[in-house]
């Protein structure tokens, strides 16, 4: 009797199982199948880029197989790299962004602090505000930044527009309130005993900021100075309006406006360009994932 | 004290976002010298413009098109990754985030190349299947199909990071409870995973339609508005109209009609994000 009910349990458990396990394994060859396809999608242009690179001139213009290179040259490379006006966009880019990540740090994260930890006056309105202005778009506000610039040139005599450092003042609206917004997160996330310790301890607040919220919430800190220097370095509106002769262009204004002469194209140089110019935060993105990642889901959570 | 940490965060505020704002508000009222109120002339003036009408339904199929299309690739690519095996997964996630680190006026100019009227690359391989050549940005149909295209490879991987966050947060025990129950996998996507992400969902979507509603880089690198301004959206209209032809009022007054929709997703998402922190 037992042995009869145990053989008709058996079989039936096993195939179940077997089943399930066979449906594994599809649904993860199908998995692999598409990611595959959708991988190929997403590198196909930065791929394209760094073949058209590696091409001469003479090669791009005849008509052979576009993805496949017959003569690999650093041709290319060699002139963008020893080429002032290109070096000259390139430090204009690095010089930017790095001020503006600073000043954005010096700006949101006392304003974090402050939001995170001390309840005053107006302190969830302004919190609101921040995120509202996250929300504003570059593309909404460069109409009338532009004239209020040119409106400060003519009363103070200061030569704003077309100015590299003009960005310096108008980049920070698009990182700030972003920064701001995750670093209020990360440091309302740390426990109240561990600052209300270093007040017993005799420590001032900015002691308290600098010995226990920094340290404890670098992660986020990371995270934040990673997306703002992805953003400043990619800003194209703003500099496009705002800057126009050749030695204060940023980097991608630099390659969009001057690599492309009246209606030559010069494709080698202009993917060299491209690829070098995506180059910094594709480098960061590479050694701090993680954290590029944190950064941005981060972003749709309150603290 | 605490008023003083925040003073240059108002600042900024004050001085580079709600100024302009409504200084911007003012400009729109000027006439083209800006020596004249003309009250809400600029308004008139664009309302008896075709260009205008057709900017107004570009920039409306451009953003709902692109967005529906990047939260549909975003959740099909985020279930597919959240399916592999767990110490696979970064590797793929890495590579499908490139889209969205590179600057996309750079990655725009590699589109630009794979678009080119004479050596595109695209066409170059279609004809093999007897395809082609297509017009990629010559004609008005498929310059409007190719800026959606560039767009939704640029923001897809943004979906796809917010989803696979999501996906994670979703207790097993809920799909398991949903198998015993005889659930098929469409009857858990739609009865346990969309349930439990919808607030993730529409945070993600309506951020997402804010920035493509509002997008500038790309159409600018692809088309500059052409052909005949049929892919020219609001941003890119007024850059040209504002800063390219100089009527700074009607530039302003062109991208304020940005305002509407984007203070109604803002709204939304300020709501969103609210009880999200509430649940949390």
């Amino acid at each position: 009797m037992s042995t009869l009910a145990i053989d008709k349990g058996g079989p039936t458990r096993k195939i179940k199982y077997r089943s399930m396990s066979r449906d594994r394994t599809w649904a993860l060859r199908w998995s692999y199948f598409f990611l595959v396809l959708f991988a190929i999608f997403s590198l196909i242009p930065p791929i394209y880029m760094l073949i058209t690179s590696l091409k001469s001139s003479a090669e791009i213009s005849a008509a052979t197989n576009p993805w496949w290179v017959f003569h690999p040259t650093l041709a290319n490379y060699v002139e963008l790299l020893t080429s002032n006006q290109f070096l000259r966009f390139f430090w204009n880019s690095a010089v930017v962004s790095i001020v503006v990540v600073c000043v954005t740090m010096l700006i949101s994260i006392p304003a974090a602090f402050a939001l995170a930890r001390m309840k005053f006056w107006g302190s969830t309105t302004l919190a609101t505000g921040v995120f509202l202005t996250y929300l504003v778009p570059d593309s909404l506000l460069f109409i009338p930044l532009f004239k209020m610039l040119a409106a400060v040139q003519d009363i103070t005599g200061i030569t704003l527009l077309n100015r590299w450092y003009v960005l310096l003042f108008v980049y920070p609206t698009l990182t700030v309130p972003f920064c701001t917004w995750i670093m209020i997160g990360y440091f309302a996330s740390i426990p109240k005993e561990l600052d209300e310790a270093a007040l017993i301890d005799g420590a001032s607040w900015l002691q308290t900021l600098t010995r226990i919220f920094i340290p404890v919430a670098l992660p986020g800190l990371i995270a934040a100075t990673i997306f703002a220097f992805t953003v400043s370095w990619a800003q194209f509106l703003y500099p496009l309006v705002f800057t126009t002769s050749i030695d204060q262009l940023v980097l991608p204004v630099g390659i969009t406006t001057t690599l492309i002469k009246g209606d030559v194209f010069n494709w080698g140089q202009i993917m060299t360009g491209a690829l070098l110019g995506a180059a910094p935060p594709l480098i960061i993105y590479a050694f701090l994932m993680d954290y590029y990642i944190a950064g941005l889901t981060a972003g749709s959570t309150k603290g | 004290m605490a008023f003083f940490l925040t003073l240059p965060l108002i600042l900024l505020i004050a001085l580079f976002v709600l100024y302009p704002a409504f200084y911007s508000m003012h400009l729109a009222t000027l006439n083209k010298s800006m020596q004249k109120f003309v009250a809400l002339g600029n308004f008139t003036f664009l309302f008896k413009r075709d260009t205008f009408w057709m900017v107004v339904r570009q920039s409306c199929i451009f953003a709902l098109t692109a967005v529906f299309f990047k939260a549909l690739m975003g959740f099909i690519v985020a279930h597919f990754v959240h399916n592999l095996p767990a110490k696979g997964q970064r590797k793929w996630r890495g590579m499908l985030l490139v889209p969205w680190v590179i600057p996309p006026a750079m990655s725009t100019l590699a589109w630009l190349w794979l678009f080119d009227p004479s050596y595109s690359a695209f066409n170059y391989t279609l004809s093999f299947f007897g395809v082609g050549p297509i017009p990629w940005l010559g004609d008005t149909f498929w310059a409007r199909f190719s800026v959606i295209l560039v767009n939704v490879w640029y923001g897809a991987p943004f979906f796809m990071i917010m989803y696979l966050a999501a996906l994670k947060s979703v207790p097993d025990q809920l799909y398991e409870a949903a198998a015993i129950d005889g659930a098929n996998w469409w009857q858990r996507i739609w009865y346990v995973t969309l349930p439990m992400m919808r607030n993730i969902i529409a945070i993600t979507t309506l951020f997402s339609l804010i920035v493509t509603f509002a997008n500038f880089d790309i159409v600018r690198i692809l088309t500059s508005g052409g052909p005949l301004d049929s892919t020219h959206l609001f941003a890119t209209w007024a850059f040209q109209v504002g800063i390219q032809s100089s009527d700074i009022p009607l530039g302003a007054c062109v991208s304020l009609f940005m305002v509407p929709i984007l203070a109604v997703a803002a709204i939304f998402i300020l709501r969103d994000v609210n009880k999200r922190g509430n649940e949390a």
